[in-house]
């Protein structure tokens, strides 16, 4: 029954590892070929290539994992996708109906434990309710603000036999959040729209999540109205990094540009984004003279953290779309005169080069690395993943996306460990194309055993790590607010990347010569096969810009000569 | 979210109240909140609370229609207008919450709270008692011949007056059920 709904779905892949109290589901699927099943080494693997598939599809990702350590494993990967809001569907094992309560074996309270990890979660008692809760779980996880869901299956449950229903329509759930945006609200973002001396646009995963056409609108929105556009890091490639608004990045690693326009702009267009605390740096000075507008589905989301003139609940796409056709039935008006002003302040700020560093003809650069991994991949089909750290903001300055859905990283929980189990998704959903975990040594190493899963699945990820032999960004803040005491944050007694490779019968490269990096980097694309790099970086490289803890957007670090005392002591206990 | 209802008027365009008139006033706000009454539903809406740090200062909980297997959850929270909002939102955010209604900004409305208060004293001090219990309209639901157990309905502030009148005259214990709230009018 539980395969059938999932095939009824449409779900061709699933991540997962067996285990005791999940048997009768594993049976079932080893008795079919509609869904294929990649058996991971970890649960966390199984949740983060879940993400990784719906991240880079828009479909839901679905993980099986059995029941206590399966489930309490399967939590950081949930709550990622909380975070980030990833539709995914987990399910979880659990003991028989008649054994919950007792502390049997492998029993854990897993809808206790995943209730504030999840968007929503079930744990089913009876067979004849499994149809349905499954067919709604796939409702709740892709509807409204996505995100995941787990259902828990008893054992008993998984063996009787119950009646199947197929899938209802997904007008007959009470759960259906409204998408249209209110017309009176968007008709006045339009008016301010018009009049605006210094707009800039602000998008996130929203545009994403909302699908294609959001991000076919957005494109066509920024183009026409000639406003500058900046993004938060999980709506990298709604709006193509070659476009003409685009101004990087914004928030604490952001581009200055991209910073500077916040701060001054006279109107902000929130798309799909959250005021998260990367992004705003000091409440009570951010962007102080602006009109700010927020489109969002989920009420909740607005007014939060900043308050805001024009709110719109309502669905990317929808809202953008009646955006649009008001704007045009208005007359397609804009303040000209001051956008070539602004544009003119905008160029002077971009002329400051806030990604310059000191290149080195004798070690490698992990900017220029980037660099060169992104003019030797940007032409090609190429998916991008990351772990979390000081290489996952240089990988989201230096690689340019001109498309949604190409990026995949983990924004609100940074997770260390997320890249590597989440390309596996990603390959997974896109056999033929490249697919890139950008990657510190330490986060790699956090779920470095999905290498037998890329192997045994001949999934040819390529693992490029960055290695500094540090614990890179938690060093950097050593160096910034701690006095340069540098507790704990080296890596020691790591592994030889090459020969790890090889143990798993992969191909390891090393590079560490700059001169060397563009004819590995290619060896790297051309190998067929899973590939792990190890590229010896600088080691006390520092990632900057950097808006430093307690400060607002326009006092940006700008390098390592404007590093001394930036921080002061209330900013020192913020995160 | 359908689920989160503020009335009609209440607000300038949508369904929503998303432009509150925020100040950094604490108010107290007693809300609604109308669920399916199945397993786990209550641990979720306390677990908002705790999970994000908003205040309980009264939770009243119990099926309401059998039928429709919905519960009513009454609790009274603090906070600015903007957690107010937040926490509102948050609510309806919930699946199997299907209505919230804010009875402090809703219009007016009826709170009330049932006490078993029990009082142990002789001579003097159970008379006084048993007199001040008259005024508050506080019925005797056990007597024996050193002690009362009083039952007292009526606002949260009414209960705690009477508490702190019987306190001298020897309270013992006393079990609150927490508030029950209804708008006033037809709807």
């Amino acid at each position: 029954m539980v395969v059938q709904a999932l095939i009824d779905q449409g779900v061709d892949t699933v991540f997962g590892y067996p285990g005791g109290a999940v048997l009768p589901i594993y049976d079932e699927i080893f008795q079919q070929n509609s869904i294929r099943h990649i058996l991971v080494r970890h649960e966390q693997g199984a949740v983060h290539a879940a993400e990784g598939y719906a991240r880079s599809t828009g479909k839901p990702g679905v993980a099986l994992v059995t029941s206590g350590p399966g489930a309490t494993n399967a939590v950081t990967g949930l709550t990622d996708a909380l975070m980030d809001s990833i539709p995914i569907v987990v399910l979880t094992g659990q003991v028989p109906t008649f054994m919950i309560g007792t502390d049997g074996f492998q029993e854990a309270d897993t809808v206790g434990i995943t209730r504030p990890c999840t968007k929503h979660n079930w744990l089913v008692k009876d067979t004849d309710a499994l149809p349905d809760v499954l067919h709604h779980a796939f409702h709740v996880a892709t509807t409204g603000r996505p995100g995941p869901v787990l259902i828990d299956i008893p054992k008993d449950v998984q063996f009787a036999n119950g009646t199947y229903k197929p899938v209802p329509k997904p007008s007959s759930y009470r759960y259906n959040p409204p998408v249209k945006g209110d017309m009176e609200e968007i008709t006045e973002l339009v008016a301010a729209l018009e009049t605006a001396k210094r707009p800039v646009f602000y998008t996130g995963g929203g545009v994403i999540n909302s699908g294609p056409a959001a991000a076919q609108l957005l494109r066509e929105l920024v183009d026409a109205t000639g406003a500058p556009i900046t993004s938060t890091l999980m709506g990298l490639g709604a709006y193509p990094a070659s476009g003409k608004g685009w101004l990087g990045m914004l928030g604490m690693h952001g581009l200055y540009q991209a910073n500077m326009a916040m701060h001054d702009c006279d109107l902000m267009i929130n798309i799909g984004a959250r005021f998260d605390d990367r992004i705003t740096g000091r409440i009570d000075a951010f962007s102080p003279h602006s009109k700010k507008a927020h489109i969002d589905i989920d009420p909740s989301s607005i007014n939060k953290v900043i308050r805001v003139d024009i709110p719109i609940v309502g669905d990317v796409a929808h809202v953008l779309e009646d955006i649009l056709k008001v704007w045009k039935a208005r007359g397609r008006k804009t303040n000209r005169e001051a956008l070539a002003n602004w544009w003119e302040k905008i160029d002077s700020w971009k002329a400051v080069d806030c990604l310059n560093y000191a290149g080195s003809k004798t070690t490698i650069k992990p900017q220029y690395a980037l660099q060169r991994l992104e003019a030797l991949t940007k032409d090609r089909d190429r998916y991008i993943t990351t772990e979390v750290g000081q290489h996952q903001m240089w990988a989201a300055q230096f690689l340019g996306f001109n498309e949604p859905n190409r990026w995949m990283t983990s924004g609100g929980l940074g997770t260390m460990g997320y890249g590597f189990p989440a390309s596996i998704g990603v390959q997974m959903a896109h056999p033929d194309s490249l697919v890139i975990n950008v990657a510190g040594e330490a986060s790699w190493l956090m779920n470095m055993q999905e290498m037998g899963t890329a192997m045994q699945f001949r999934l040819p990820v390529k693992q490029f790590i960055l290695n500094n032999e540090r614990l890179g960004m938690v060093r950097q803040w050593q160096e910034l607010l701690h006095g340069e005491r540098y507790s704990h944050s080296w890596s020691e007694s790591l592994p030889d990347f090459v020969k790890l490779a090889e143990a798993f019968g992969a191909k390891g490269i090393l590079c560490k010569d700059p001169a060397d990096l563009d004819d590995a980097i290619m060896e790297m694309i051309n190998h067929d096969g899973p590939v792990i790099f190890d590229c010896l970086v600088e080691k006390h490289e520092n990632c900057f810009p950097m808006i430093p803890s307690g400060e607002p957007h326009n006092k940006m670090l700008m390098g390592n000569a404007s590093t001394q005392d930036a921080i002061k002591s209330g900013g020192a206990v913020m995160v | 979210m359908s689920a989160l209802h503020i009335k009609k008027g209440s607000t300038k365009h949508s369904a929503y109240n998303l432009r509150p008139n925020f100040s950094d006033v604490i108010e107290s706000h007693t809300l609604a909140v109308v669920v399916d009454n199945e397993a786990g539903v209550l641990a979720r809406v306390i677990g908002l609370f705790s999970g994000r740090g908003y205040n309980i200062d009264s939770l009243t909980v119990a099926e309401v229609d059998h039928t429709g297997h919905r519960s009513r959850i009454t609790v009274v929270t603090r906070g600015t207008p903007q957690v107010i909002e937040q926490i509102k939102a948050q609510l309806g955010r919930i699946i199997p919450v299907h209505e919230v209604h804010d009875l402090t900004v809703d219009g007016a409305s009826v709170e009330r709270e049932l006490a078993l208060i029990k009082v142990a004293g002789e001579g003097e001090k159970r008379v006084e008692a048993l007199r001040l219990a008259d005024i508050f309209r506080a019925n005797v639901v056990d007597s024996t011949l050193t002690s009362f157990v009083f039952e007292l309905t009526g606002t949260p502030e009414k209960i705690d007056a009477f508490a702190d009148l019987m306190r001298p005259l020897g309270l013992l214990e006393m079990a609150r059920t927490g508030v029950a709230a209804l708008s006033r009018g037809a709807l």
